[in-house]
C-alpha cells in the first residue's frame, strides 16, 4: 500500500489560503492544524481556543474525562458535526493548509481523504465484502477485480483475513463483536485515506480484541496519521507518539507522549494520568 | 422495626391485616392475577377469531357438498321435492301447538314461485328419497328438481326417461353446455373485437368532424367504407354463431316436478346435472369440487347468486396490486423526507400528527375526495382533453378501476409513511454515519444503506395496507365498483389493460348479494363463501409479503423490526 503523497492532498480548490510554506517544506509538516477553535452546541460552548496539531504517519492520542470534548473536535476534522442540529464553530481547521470549514468545500471530498473508526462498531447490513469495499463503490469503482483485490489488502491490513476469507459473502453482522471492529477498521482503510480517525476504537472489546486492535494501530501508522480519541491512558501511552489531555474542553496541555505520562508540565494532567482526580 | 424480629406467621399475630389489603397485595404485588387477566383476554380474542372464520368456512365451503333430495307429501297432498337445509322451532301461534318445521330449498323458481319452503313437521304424512331424483343446475331459474321423462332432439323423442335416458343425460348435456360456453366465448372474444374495431372507426370520424379537418369528406368516405366491410363482418360471424346456436339449442330434456308439472329446458341452459341421490362419496366429493372451481373460476348468474365470483376476484387484486404500486413509492418517498432529510422541529412533528390523523379519516370521505377530484376533476379534464370523440359519453369521467386504485392509494398512503418512518427510525445511526463517513452523500447513504436496512418494515407497510385496501368497500362504491361488469378491466384486445373499465369487488359483491339481492335466502351461502374467499386472498396477498420479507430478512440477518 502506498502512502499517500502530500501532493495529492494540496490539490484541493479551497487551498492556498495561507498554507504555512515554512513548515511545508520540512519532513515533518503538520498534517492537521487546528488554531483558535472554538464550538458551540446551541448556546453551551464545548471546545474552548483549541490549537494543536498532528504529525504525518504518527498517533496523536487525545485523552481525557469524558464529556471533555475530545470526540468533539475529532468529529471536526472530517465535518461529520454537520450531522448535528444548531452546531456552530470559530477558528480553523487546517487539513494540509486546506480550511475544511472554508466555503465552497465540498463535504463528501474531505470526508473521503478520513476514514473513521466510531465507538460502537457499526457495519453495514451487507456481506462482509460488500462491507469492505463500500467505499470504493461509494468513489465509483464497479471492476470486480479491483474490489476483490482491495477487500483482500484491507482485510490483511486489518489482520482479519484469515478469519473471514471464507465467509466473504456471508453477513457482516454474523460476525463476533471484535470481529465488527477490525472489519469496520478494514472499511475505513479500503479507501486509502490520509487519515484514520479512531474514536475509542476499543472502548467495546474485551482485552484479547483490544490487543489486536493496538497492534494493528502499531502496524498503520507506518502508513496513515492516526488520531485515536481513548479514555484508556495505558493505551494512549503505549500507541501515540504525541499526547492531548482535554478537561472540560479545554486542551490543557499536548506534547510528546513520553513527556505528557513522565512530566507533565501542568498539575492537572498529572493527577489525571496518576489517578488522583478528583 | 428491628431487623432481626423473626416474621410474625398470619395466623399468631394478634391483628389479623385488612382483607382488602391482603388481597390487594395478592392482585398486585404478586401479581398473578393480572397473568390469568392477560391470558384470558388473549384466550377470548383468539375464540372471537377463529370462532369466526370456523362459522364462515362451515357454512361457506358446506354449502357446495351436495345433500340429499328428498320427497315430501304433506297433509294438504301437496307433494316437494327438495333439499332439507334446517329444522327450526316453529314461533307459537294461537290456538296452535308450538313444535318444529323444516327449511326445503325446493327450487324450481319458474314453477313455484319461491325457492324455499318452511314444511311444520306435524303436517308432512311421507318422507322419502327417490333414487332417481335429479338436480339440475340451470343457467336461468335457479335449481330445478324433478325427474327425467324423455330427451328431445328436433321434436322428436330421443330418449325417454328410462335407465338408458339417464345414462346418456349426463354425457349430452356436458356436451352442448361446453359447446355452448365456447360459443358465448368466441362471441364475446370475436364478435367484441369487431365492436371494438367499429367504435374505433365510429370515434375518428367524430375526432375528425370535431377538428374541422380539411380532408373531412375524404375520411368520412374512408370510414364508412371500413365500417361497412366491418359490418359485413360482424353480420358474417353473428350468423355462424346463431347457426351454431341453434344446433347447440336443438336437444332438450322434459323434466317431471314432485307435483308432476313438466318442464322442459334446453340441454345447454343446464350448467350440472347431479344425481344426487345417488352418488357414493367420491361421486359427491367431485361434484363438490366441481362445484368449488365454478364458484371461484365461474361468473356469477341470476343477479350473483350463483355461479361464480372470477370477475370479483380478478378486479379485487388487480385493484390492490395497481394501489400499491402507487401508495407504496409515494409512502417511502414522504416518510424518507420527513425522517431523513427535514429537521426535525416543530413543523415536521405537525406533519407527522396530520398524516397519523389522515389513517383515522372515515373511508367514505376519500370516497368522495376520490369522486369529486379523481372522477369528475380529473377524468372529465382528461375526457376534453384526450377524447373529446367520445364525448358526451365519458371515458375516464366516471367511475373505473383507475380511480378506485388511486383513491384507495390516497387512503393506505398513512399505513404506509406510518410504517416506513417506524422502519427508518429503527436504522441504527451508526449506520448512517460510517457511510457518511466515508464520503457517500445523504442520498447514497439512504439508497445504499438505510433503504436496504428498511426494506422489511417497509414490506410490513405494504402488508398493513394491501390487507386495509382489499376489505375497504364504501368509498369504492362512488369511485367504479360494480354489482356486474360486462368485462374485466385486463383482457387481450389492445391495450389489454383498461384503465376506465369499472370493476366487481370481493367486498361489495358481499353487501350486494347479501343485502340488495332479491332473492335473499338463495343468496346466503354466497356470502358465507364469498367471505371465506375474500379472506383467503388478503392471506394469500400478505403471505406473498410475509415470505419476500423473510427473505430479506434472512439476506440482510438483522432482527429488528
Amino acid at each position: 500500500m502506498q502512502q499517500p503523497t502530500l501532493a495529492s492532498a494540496v490539490d484541493s480548490p479551497a487551498a492556498g489560503t495561507g498554507a504555512p510554506s515554512d513548515t511545508a517544506a520540512s519532513g515533518t509538516a503538520p498534517i492537521i492544524e487546528v488554531k483558535s477553535f472554538n464550538l458551540f452546541y446551541g448556546e453551551k460552548q464545548a471546545l474552548f481556543d483549541i490549537t494543536m496539531s498532528c504529525k504525518p504517519s504518527a498517533v496523536t492520542a487525545l485523552i481525557g474525562p469524558s464529556g471533555c470534548g475530545k470526540s468533539t473536535l475529532l468529529r471536526c476534522f472530517n465535518r461529520m458535526n454537520d450531522l448535528i442540529d444548531g452546531v456552530t464553530i470559530d477558528g480553523t481547521i487546517r487539513i494540509h493548509g486546506t480550511d475544511i470549514n472554508a466555503r465552497g468545500v465540498d463535504v463528501t471530498a474531505i470526508r473521503k481523504r478520513f476514514g473513521m473508526v466510531f465507538q460502537k462498531s457499526n457495519p453495514f447490513p451487507k456481506s462482509v465484502f460488500e462491507n469492505v469495499v463500500y467505499g470504493l463503490r461509494i468513489q465509483g469503482t464497479s471492476n470486480r477485480a479491483v474490489l476483490a483485490e482491495a477487500c483482500e489488502r484491507s482485510l490483511t491490513a486489518a489482520a482479519l483475513w484469515d478469519e473471514v476469507k471464507d465467509r466473504l459473502d456471508d453477513s457482516a453482522l454474523g460476525l463476533s463483536g471484535g470481529q465488527m471492529q477490525r472489519l469496520c477498521i478494514a472499511r475505513a482503510i479500503a479507501v486509502e485515506p490520509e487519515i484514520l480517525l479512531m474514536d475509542e476504537p476499543c472502548s467495546a472489546l474485551d482485552p484479547i480484541a483490544t490487543a489486536k486492535v493496538e497492534e494493528l494501530i502499531f502496524d498503520l501508522k507506518t502508513r496513515y496519521t492516526i488520531v485515536i480519541v481513548t479514555h484508556n491512558m495505558q493505551q494512549a501511552a503505549r500507541v501515540s507518539d504525541e499526547t492531548g489531555f482535554f478537561m472540560l474542553g479545554k486542551l490543557i496541555e499536548f506534547g510528546k507522549t513520553d513527556t505528557i505520562f513522565t512530566k507533565p508540565t501542568q498539575k492537572t494532567t498529572e493527577d489525571y494520568i496518576t489517578g488522583r482526580f478528583g | 422495626m428491628a431487623a432481626t424480629a423473626p416474621l410474625p406467621l398470619p395466623a399468631s399475630g394478634p391483628v389479623a391485616r385488612p382483607a382488602a389489603a391482603r388481597l390487594a397485595e395478592f392482585v398486585f404485588r404478586r401479581g398473578e392475577p393480572m397473568i390469568w387477566l392477560t391470558g384470558a383476554g388473549l384466550a377470548v380474542s383468539l375464540l372471537l377469531i377463529f370462532g369466526l372464520l370456523g362459522l364462515v368456512a362451515w357454512k361457506g365451503l358446506g354449502f357446495f357438498w351436495p345433500r340429499p333430495l328428498v320427497r315430501i307429501e304433506t297433509t294438504d297432498g301437496r307433494k316437494v321435492l327438495g333439499e332439507i337445509l334446517s329444522t327450526e322451532k316453529m314461533p307459537p301461534e294461537e290456538g296452535k301447538v308450538a313444535g318444529s318445521r323444516i327449511r326445503v330449498k325446493i327450487g324450481n323458481r319458474d314453477l313455484n314461485g319461491l325457492d324455499f319452503r318452511w314444511i311444520p313437521l306435524v303436517d308432512i304424512t311421507r318422507r322419502e328419497v327417490p333414487k332417481d331424483a335429479l338436480l339440475l343446475e340451470r343457467q336461468e331459474y335457479g335449481n330445478f328438481h324433478g325427474f327425467l321423462k324423455e330427451i328431445r332432439q328436433n321434436g322428436e323423442v330421443i330418449a325417454s326417461g328410462d335407465r338408458e335416458g339417464l345414462a346418456i343425460l349426463a354425457g349430452l348435456q356436458q356436451e352442448l353446455r361446453s359447446r355452448f360456453e365456447d360459443l358465448s366465448e368466441k362471441e364475446r372474444t370475436e364478435v367484441g373485437a369487431i365492436n371494438a374495431l367499429l367504435e374505433k372507426e365510429r370515434l375518428r370520424l367524430r375526432k375528425a368532424e370535431l377538428r374541422g379537418a380539411p380532408d373531412l369528406a375524404s375520411v368520412r368516405v374512408s370510414t364508412e367504407a371500413r365500417i361497412t366491410e366491418l359490418n359485413k363482418q360482424y353480420e358474417s360471424e353473428r350468423e355462424r354463431i346463431e347457426t351454431s346456436r341453434r344446433e347447440v339449442s336443438a336437444t332438450s330434456a322434459v323434466f317431471a316436478d314432485a307435483a308432476g308439472r313438466d318442464k322442459t329446458v334446453l340441454l345447454r341452459d343446464i350448467v350440472r346435472i347431479v344425481r344426487t341421490n345417488d352418488l357414493g362419496p367420491a361421486g359427491k366429493a367431485s361434484v363438490y369440487l366441481s362445484r368449488i372451481w365454478e364458484f371461484v373460476s365461474g361468473e356469477p348468474r341470476e343477479s350473483n347468486t350463483e355461479g361464480g365470483i372470477f370477475p370479483a376476484i380478478f378486479g379485487t387484486v388487480l385493484m390492490v396490486v395497481m394501489m400499491s404500486l402507487v401508495s407504496v413509492p409515494f409512502g417511502v418517498v414522504a416518510a424518507l423526507y420527513l425522517r431523513e432529510y427535514a429537521v426535525q422541529g416543530r413543523a415536521v412533528r405537525l406533519v407527522r400528527i396530520a398524516v397519523n390523523n389522515l389513517a383515522g379519516v372515515p373511508s367514505i370521505v376519500f370516497g368522495i375526495f376520490g369522486l369529486g377530484f379523481f372522477v369528475y376533476g380529473i377524468g372529465s379534464q382528461i375526457d376534453r382533453l384526450f377524447y373529446p370523440e367520445a364525448l358526451p359519453t365519458p371515458t375516464y369521467g366516471t367511475g373505473g378501476i383507475l380511480w378506485c386504485a388511486l383513491t384507495l392509494a390516497l387512503l393506505t398512503v398513512p399505513v404506509v409513511v406510518v410504517a416506513t418512518e417506524e422502519a427508518l427510525a429503527a436504522v441504527p445511526g451508526g449506520m448512517r454515519h460510517a457511510s457518511l463517513a466515508l464520503g457517500a452523500t445523504r442520498w447514497q447513504t439512504v439508497r445504499r444503506v438505510v433503504l436496504p436496512a428498511a426494506a422489511p418494515g417497509i414490506l410490513t407497510g405494504l402488508i398493513l395496507a394491501m390487507a386495509r385496501g382489499t376489505g375497504e368497500v364504501a368509498p369504492l362504491m362512488i369511485v367504479g365498483v360494480v354489482k356486474l361488469a360486462p368485462t374485466l378491466p385486463a383482457d387481450g384486445i389492445f391495450p389489454f389493460l383498461h384503465l376506465d373499465r369499472k370493476i366487481m369487488h370481493l367486498g361489495f359483491h358481499l353487501y350486494d348479494v347479501g343485502f340488495q339481492s332479491p332473492n335473499v335466502e338463495a343468496a346466503i351461502p354466497m356470502v358465507y363463501s364469498t367471505t371465506i374467499l375474500l379472506l383467503l386472498i388478503v392471506v394469500a396477498l400478505n403471505l406473498t409479503a410475509i415470505l419476500v420479507r423473510n427473505a430479506l430478512r434472512r439476506r440482510l440477518h438483522s432482527a429488528a423490526f
